[in-house]
């Protein structure tokens, strides 16, 4: 076998094993969804897909998720300058605490979360108290997918900011520029393509996030349903078809959103001669 | 570097430190007091009830499983798109990485589609008494869903990182293809391989939403502790739920601090 580009032995071995998992445990089951989406014939597919209900939940999971997006790319970008900028005591707790949600699962992290902003709660007393309803809520639901976001754009920045060179800050400042100008025109602009691609992570987790979500939601119709629930629920009475139309759009959307992101970053890339 | 503000620093630290105080530190605080609301003994019954038990043995059994089988896909992955030049090799390497982008609750889903009643399937699957739906071994195929690509993520950077030099001399000697992974592929890739493993257990021992579409919700028999919880949560049973929600505290804590010192070594040997 193999011509001069395969030197190594394994080749055959190690493509055949990868193909064949790849195809059993992720190609064959998307596939199935894809076709008992799709052959379900347009005029069911729409109607299953494009229910009022239904369409109420989209708007909550992807208005929650991009929300909560905005609010990690804000918090995400402190965190990781403080996390490579400065020295205090702490910065190495603070610094692994950062994943927790990754490894915190998402059941607990649900009811832990609806304990604490729940009208009897630590944190629910406080803004129940100040009128705002912080469980079983959009506001709920947003916390939720805050804490589940939280290491995407922090880890997607913290890298790039450490190998950022320091030359340029320091002949600005000769220059003359300002702190805020020098963050603005300098720094920031580097950090612009990492923030998209943790943002689309975090976005894209989102979403799709179900665990953590549902306990906080309350789950009421037209009010805090999300997409994955519907999904839930259409299984839960046996109506399959829909279950696959609703996943297939959430698929469709998602994936439209972070192709779209990704061309804006590859843009990015291109206009700055990277 | 441009001099900083003192101000300005001790803001953007107090700013992190309450952001994180609020939307980490307290949750597991929360967990925790929740679950010894009750006393000492009404925890221990909570852990060690005779569905938690079996919970707890299914979560271990699927865990176990995707990690094993994601471990041995990983390294063969990384292999072939490391050590070879082909065509398609950037679509193979997305394929690997489309779950990441996949909601648990469609990850389940897809093997509902698959094996469930309305799959091609199911009259075989009937016909033969098997249960893979609303049954372990579906839980154990969402759970490797769920984690497939964690393994392979993590070791073909470093693998590319590598390049192929050591390992082309050594075929060129004639030593075979599990020779040179055993002897000069995996001591360079050993904190990698076991970082990505410890996130693939990490993520599936506390899976929940796909493992939930295709559990069938049937107690003692097809639960895994984070199952349990929400069962114990509906139930309004809450001193239950956060008694079993620590173990998995317990478990994401230690991840946490194996995690950490993987990397601290991964630094460590990167700047010897």
């Amino acid at each position: 076998m193999a011509g001069r580009k395969h030197i190594i032995p394994g080749f055959r071995f190690t493509m055949g094993l990868t193909l064949f998992y790849l195809a059993l445990i992720v190609l064959i089951p998307m596939a199935s969804l894809v076709l008992k989406g799709s052959g379900m014939g347009w005029e069911k597919f729409w109607a299953a897909a494009l229910d009022p209900r239904t369409l109420h939940s989209y708007y909550v999971s992807f208005g929650c998720a991009f929300a909560a997006a905005i609010i990690n790319g804000f918090f995400g970008l402190i965190l990781a300058w403080v996390l490579v900028r400065y020295e205090f005591p702490g910065k190495k707790i603070m610094d692994g605490l950062i994943d927790l949600p990754f490894a915190l699962p998402t059941a607990v992290a649900g009811i832990a979360l609806t304990s604490l902003y729940s009208e009897n709660g630590w944190i629910g007393q406080i803004l129940y108290s100040l009128g705002v309803q912080s469980a079983f809520s959009l506001f709920g639901i947003t916390v939720a997918l805050v804490f589940i976001g939280i290491p995407f754009v922090a880890r997607s920045i913290q890298p790039v900011l450490e190998e950022l060179d320091g030359q340029y800050e320091e002949a600005a400042r000769l220059l003359g520029a300002g702190r805020w100008t020098i963050f603005r025109r300098i720094i920031f602009p580097e950090l612009l393509s990492p923030l998209l691609t943790g943002f689309g992570l975090a976005f894209a987790r989102g979403v799709g996030e179900y665990g953590s979500v549902v306990f906080i939601a309350g789950n009421m119709p037209y009010k805090t349903e999300i997409a994955p629930l519907m999904i839930m629920s259409k299984l839960e009475q046996y109506d399959y078809y829909s279950a696959a139309a609703i996943a297939l759009i959430m698929l469709v959307l998602s994936f439209v959103i972070l192709f779209g992101i990704n061309l804006w970053q590859w843009r990015l890339n291109r206009v700055r001669g990277i | 570097m441009v001099m900083e503000n003192k101000a300005l620093r001790y803001a953007l630290i107090g700013v992190s430190v309450l952001f994180l105080t609020l939307m980490l530190i307290l949750p597991l605080i929360v967990v925790v007091s929740e679950a010894l609301a009750k006393g000492w003994h009404t925890y221990v019954a909570a852990i060690t009830d005779p569905f938690a038990q079996k919970a707890m043995w299914l979560t271990f059994e699927a865990t176990l499983t995707a990690v094993i089988a994601n471990t041995v896909f990983g390294l063969a992955a990384a292999w072939t798109l490391t050590k070879f030049s082909f065509r398609g090799k950037n679509l193979l390497s997305s394929l690997i990485d489309l779950p990441f982008a996949i909601s648990p609750v469609i990850a389940g889903l897809v093997f509902v589609m698959t094996f469930g009643r309305i799959s091609y399937l199911h009259p075989f699957l009937q016909s033969q008494h098997l249960a893979i739906v609303f049954a372990a071994p579906g839980i154990i195929l969402a759970t490797i869903f769920v984690t497939f690509p964690f393994v392979a993520r993590e070791i073909i950077p470093m693998m590319n990182a590598q390049g192929r030099d050591e390992e082309e001399a050594a075929t060129t000697m004639g030593a075979s293809a599990w020779t040179i992974f055993r002897r000069i592929t995996l001591p360079n890739i050993k904190w990698g391989l076991l970082y990505g493993v410890i996130l693939c257990t990490a993520r599936a021992m506390g899976e929940f939403g796909a493992v939930s579409v295709v559990s069938g919700h049937i107690r003692g028999k097809t639960n895994t502790l984070p199952l349990h919880i929400e069962i114990l949560y509906n139930e309004y049973n809450f001193t239950a739920a956060f008694a079993v929600a620590s173990i998995l505290v317990i478990l994401a804590i230690v991840v946490l601090v194996l995690r950490n010192i993987v990397e601290w070594r991964t630094k460590r040997e990167k700047e010897v």
